[in-house]
């Protein structure tokens, strides 16, 4: 349960070893915290394990295969094994080569799996669990990439929009259950997934999206932007002619 | 009234009720912090409550009063709530006993309790800061009044209780014989061993519904605990408001009220004619209208010092009616809105006397943390009774009321250290937020409670938000290692 402070007894990580992911545990570790990690096996699964033990939370490791849709019941199965899971974090992604993704038909295809198809159907077990459950937030990493998309990273940004919608539909669905959605969208994050990209104005770290879902939650906001100002932002360049958003610089 | 027999319960039910609706709804405490959804089910019968037993699902039960505890003790995400409010009759009364005793259904009130008795010239023994609680929630919580330093909590005067157990079966359990420890893990079990269904409470006898009532001020905190300390035990009732706002020299400042039931001689003759005449004025109900932040610094410090400066210094004697002297809060109803939509908590402690320095260093902390708080209670508290979750412990009692904001988390955390480390504890009905973790160390009794639980309720059906959090759903795993 969630406590009156806005303190999780659980945290499920969907993409265990994702830096906003990690940072969000962070954020909220606290002696006896049990934080599910659900990711591939790996070292870096591993470590992220070990860094939340030494924070003396109580850690289960579950294995997670993004495009193995079969194996998707079975994960959130051994999720919830151990008791209610208050906080739901869906954080994996792939970011991929823009200009190969949309020629390479393959990777077009990845990214709209790992993107968008695998939260969708992982979205939906997770729903039904919490929905059981009566209580519990999922929170879902969204991009503004996805809020208007651009010529620039357009598969990428489609498979966000994609993921948006329905994370903001799912929570208005699962409202009347007690069971609670937030939409994060933030900016350019400088972690793993955009290492060795140029960085750009506005760019958060991923302890800075740990704070704003940490605070959306506390505020039972169903949409957050990181930094705050982008929503400005968007909500601008959303309204940019089509020839005049073709010549911007984004 | 006089003593009627109680209609016998039937042990076991027909298998096949009648499906009533249980509809979805949003459950939270009297704090209004952590709403979850819950199914409603509305109890008209004991038929009724076996009816519901029987359809839960493994998210369980719980039974729920007027929704008076603080935090999540009386809601069950996912699962059921028993509203058991509509099971308010007083079912007999032996006003000629010694001592007089009531047996009433456990949604019966304490005001609607207190009503019916002063006619007899009976009292109910004990009353919490409002009347607005169930009987049932009453020994589940174990309440306690402003009495407890000379009477005990409401479980001491329980005489026996009627539970309706997990395994669809009435058990009436007392104090003593077989069943002392089921009835001493049901008192402040939160709901968790069954549900209370009826109870036969022991009652004291009164001349009026007056209090003779002295009042001291008290110019900090050593000096008020100094006073309580030194006359506590003059009077039935003691209980004082402290100043939790102003730092300094005058930290803890406070209110000292003390008092005993009137007797007739003491009444003017005015008031002589009709000496159980019941005062419960209302000033109305407060709308949904307040922001977050409404307690702030200046409205705070300016309540703290009004609060103050207008208690007399020394008043002696003074008659007051009930709702003067034990529920100002009554007089306005739904007055947690107050507080605004992200809601408050309350955080009630108690440590032995002994430490008395870790009691000042936690208000110290209130004073200093920044978190405002305007409706202060201290108390002593007399020994405490052989329930294993019980809170009263002798020693000294602190409220705050804290609306929600940032950082109070780290305040409460290091306030149960604080209290933990001198051997205290926090007050489950007002708790909103402790760990497990901290929650068995502040009760080193428990493993007593799970065991009778582990017995009556093995697959964990008495469930709720308070037992999840606290690692009390499951009586056979972590709780109990």
């Amino acid at each position: 349960m969630i406590n009156a402070v806005g303190e999780p007894q659980s945290l499920l990580l969907v993409g265990g070893t994702s830096d906003i992911a990690l940072a969000i545990a962070r954020r909220y570790a606290r002696s006896g915290l049990r934080v599910v990690l659900a990711a591939r096996p790996s070292e870096r699964r591993t470590a992220a394990a070990a860094e939340l033990t030494d924070l003396k939370c109580e850690i289960t490791e579950v294995d997670l295969d993004a495009r193995d849709h079969e194996s998707h019941a079975a994960t959130i199965e051994q999720a919830f094994a151990g008791g209610d899971i208050d906080i739901a974090v869906m954080a994996f992604g792939l970011l991929g080569d823009p200009e190969q993704a949309w020629r390479d038909p393959d990777l077009a295809l990845e990214l709209a799996e790992v993107n968008y198809t695998a939260p969708v159907h992982l979205g939906v077990l997770l729903g039904q669990r919490m929905q059981a459950q009566g209580h519990g937030w999922i929170v879902a990493l969204s991009s503004v990439a996805g809020e208007r998309v651009r010529r620039s990273n357009f598969v990428y940004g489609s498979t966000k929009a994609g993921l948006d919608g329905f994370f903001l539909g799912l929570g208005e669905a699962l409202r009347e259950y007690g069971v609670r959605v937030l939409v994060v969208r933030p900016g350019f994050v400088k972690s793993k997934m955009t290492s060795g990209l140029d960085e750009v104005p506005l760019a958060v770290t991923p302890d800075q999206v740990a704070e704003a879902v940490v605070d959306g939650i506390n505020g039972k906001r169903e949409l957050v932007w990181v930094p705050g100002p982008l929503r400005v932002v968007m909500s601008g360049l959303r309204h940019v002619p089509r020839p005049l958003f073709r010549k911007l610089p984004i | 009234m006089s003593d009627e027999a109680v209609p016998a319960i039937k042990p076991s039910l027909p298998e096949e009720q009648p499906l009533i609706p249980q509809p979805l709804v949003e459950l939270h405490g009297w704090g209004r912090a952590s709403g979850t959804m819950s199914h409603l089910a509305q109890i008209d019968s004991v038929a009724d409550a076996v009816s519901a037993l029987r359809r839960s699902d493994n998210r369980g039960v719980v039974p729920r009063g007027l929704g008076r505890s603080y935090g999540d003790a009386a809601q069950n995400a996912g699962g059921t709530a028993l509203d058991l409010t509509k099971m308010n009759r007083i079912l007999s009364l032996d006003a000629s006993g010694e001592p007089a005793t009531v047996t009433v259904q456990a949604g019966v009130s304490l005001d609607l309790l207190m009503r019916a008795l002063l006619p007899f010239g009976l009292w109910v023994p004990v009353l919490p800061g409002t009347r607005q609680v169930t009987v049932g929630g009453a020994i589940a919580a174990d309440v306690h009044g402003k009495n407890h330093h000379t009477q005990g909590s409401f479980g001491n005067h329980v005489r026996s209780l009627d539970l309706l157990m997990a395994d669809g079966k009435m058990r009436t359990v007392t104090p003593d014989g077989d069943t002392t420890a089921l009835f001493w893990a049901t008192v402040g079990g939160m709901g968790l061993t069954g549900a209370i269904l009826r109870a036969t409470v022991a009652l004291q006898r009164t001349e009026t519904a007056y209090f003779t009532v002295d009042t001291h001020r008290a110019a900090n905190i050593d000096d008020l605990m100094q006073q309580m300390s030194e006359g506590d035990e003059n009077y039935t009732y003691s209980v004082a408001w402290f100043d939790a706002v102003t730092k300094g020299r005058h930290m803890g400042r406070g209110v000292l009220t003390r008092g005993n039931k009137a007797r007739l001689a003491e009444l003017p003759s005015k008031l002589r004619r009709d000496p159980f005449r019941f005062v419960a004025p209302s000033l109305g109900t407060l709308p949904e209208i307040f922001p977050n932040r409404m307690i702030n610094k200046a409205t705070a410090k300016a309540f703290s010092t009004a609060w103050y400066q207008k208690a007399p210094k020394h008043r002696i004697g003074e008659l007051q009616n009930i709702t003067k002297f034990f529920h100002p809060l009554d007089m306005v109803a739904e007055w947690n809105r107050v507080y605004g939509p992200h809601g408050f908590l309350q955080y009630q402690f108690v440590v032995p006397f002994e430490e008395a320095d870790a009691f000042r260093r936690c208000l110290e902390m209130i004073v200093n943390s920044g978190h405002l708080s305007c409706l202060n209670v201290l108390k002593r508290f007399g020994p405490g009774n052989p329930s294993p979750l019980s809170f009263p412990m002798p020693g000294w009692t602190l409220t705050v009321d804290l609306p929600i904001e940032h950082g109070l988390d780290r305040l409460c955390d290091a306030l149960d250290n604080e209290v933990v480390g001198a051997g205290g504890r926090v007050y489950l009905a007002k708790d909103s937020r402790l760990s497990a973790a901290m929650f068995r160390r502040m009760y080193p009794r428990l493993e007593e409670f799970l065991a009778v639980r582990r017995e009556v309720d093995p697959s964990g059906m008495f469930n709720s938000d308070l037992a999840r959090r606290l690692e009390l759903s499951k009586p056979t795993t972590r709780g109990a290692a």
